[in-house]
């Protein structure tokens, strides 16, 4: 069934940044995490990084397993505290690019006050969010992203609780770049993750997903690619726009586009200004290479 | 002669039928055939029509699909608005 080549064609741009002996992975059919996983190492192809110097850090959940299929030096923390380690992380080793991959439960409900505070700080984390709008992994209950109205496995009548507004509330807490992309604008994601890439600062990138076997179906809205046409159609580009306007409904339209993209003195560089100016000579500690 | 080629692994996929929808010059279908899994992978029903743009590869959620010009050109810049 394969179509047979007789002229020699580059393989799937995808693979070398696969953990190939593990694919298939779990996620079910029609989740659009994969997807973000595409756009991701065509980001990082487009800005040709030296793949040793970027590390993925995932929270739990099936988006977390991002992880665990990337072949980067990755690591799978605990449930909330990926933002934690990768600060750390990148506090040990400013010279690395950490991107941060996980879910909307993950990053706003347990991990919140983390992801709030990373971002006041402005260091310089990228932080893809799947958002499926539920926490998938354990069931598909009721999470800080649920839209009004929508039915999960904690709120059979519809969840009556206002959901967070991801690009406000990163906004308001100090991110220098903020955008929302849906699994459908894979070349525009591609774009935005590019940017994000080479973006200093706290970056923040939203991502909408089709969770069929948990969102979807409760809510008698078809399988993933039936996602994949709602996002389509319900879709407006409006780069720039308030994001105080921008909340998620659950029939309503979604506003992509990149909201917020400004400079700012990141954390690293107001510590290391202030033990310069406080230490004059005795500051010798630029940065810390260490090891390898 | 068709500008790409498209090439599938067809136990990788599950059958979420995304690259034969996206596929902005329509050379898939899914095929009647089952995979070890027990998916319907898709298959090509119009070769000649590949551009090579690989949206299938950015679509696929499996990494069970790709595009890839012919003759080494650059990758395709097909836009999905
Ligand atoms: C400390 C702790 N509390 C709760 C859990 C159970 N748990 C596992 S995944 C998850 C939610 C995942 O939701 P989300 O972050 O949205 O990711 P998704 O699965 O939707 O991609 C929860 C509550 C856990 N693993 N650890
Ligand atoms: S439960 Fe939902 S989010 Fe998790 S792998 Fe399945 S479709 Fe994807």
């Amino acid at each position: 069934m394969a179509t047979t080549i007789d002229v020699p064609v580059p393989g799937n741009l995808v693979e070398p940044f696969l953990r190939s002996e593990r694919i298939p992975h779990i996620w079910c059919p029609g989740c659009g995490i994969g997807t973000t996983v595409n756009c991701f190492a065509r980001a990082l192809l487009n800005t040709k990084k030296d793949l040793r110097k970027v590390a993925v850090v995932s929270g739990i959940g099936c988006t977390g397993r991002v992880a665990g299929y990337v072949k980067l030096d990755s690591f799978h923390t605990t449930h909330g505290r990926a933002i934690p380690f990768a600060t750390g992380l990148k506090l040990s080793r400013p010279d690395i690019d950490v991107v941060v991959y996980s879910g909307d439960g993950d990053l706003f409900a347990i991990g919140g006050n983390h992801l709030i505070h990373a971002a006041r700080r402005n260091i310089n984390l990228k932080v893809i969010c799947v958002n499926n709008l539920i926490y998938a992994m354990t069931g598909g209950q009721t999470g800080p992203a649920t839209p009004e109205d929508a039915i999960t496995a904690t709120a059979p009548f519809g969840a009556y609780e206002p959901a967070f507004n991801m690009p406000q509330l990163v906004e308001a807490a100090g991110a220098s770049y903020v955008a929302r992309w849906t699994t459908y604008h894979v070349k525009q994601l591609e774009r935005s993750m590019t940017e994000m890439l080479s973006h200093d600062g706290f970056s923040f990138i939203e991502v909408l997903s089709p969770c069929p076997t948990l969102y979807q179906r409760r809510n008698k809205m078809g399988d993933g690619l039936d996602a994949m046409k709602f996002y389509k159609e319900k879709s407006k580009v409006r780069h720039g726009a308030p994001t105080s306007e921008i909340g998620l409904t659950r029939d309503g339209e979604i506003v992509v586009g990149k909201f917020v993209d400004r400079q700012r003195p990141d954390y690293v560089e107001l510590m290391r200004r202030q033990l310069r100016e406080h230490l004059g000579e005795r500051f010798i500690n630029d940065g810390v290479p260490t090891c390898c | 002669m068709a500008k790409g080629v498209v090439t599938i692994t067809v136990e990788r996929c599950k059958g979420c039928g995304f690259c034969v929808e996206f596929c902005p010059t329509r050379v898939l279908a899914l095929s009647s055939a089952f995979n070890s899994k027990g998916y319907h992978p898709p298959h090509v029903v119009a070769a000649e029509k590949c551009s090579g743009c690989d949206l299938c590869g950015m679509y696929c959620p499996d990494f069970a699909i790709y595009g890839a010009r012919i003759n080494g050109g650059a990758r395709g810049d097909a836009h999905a608005e």
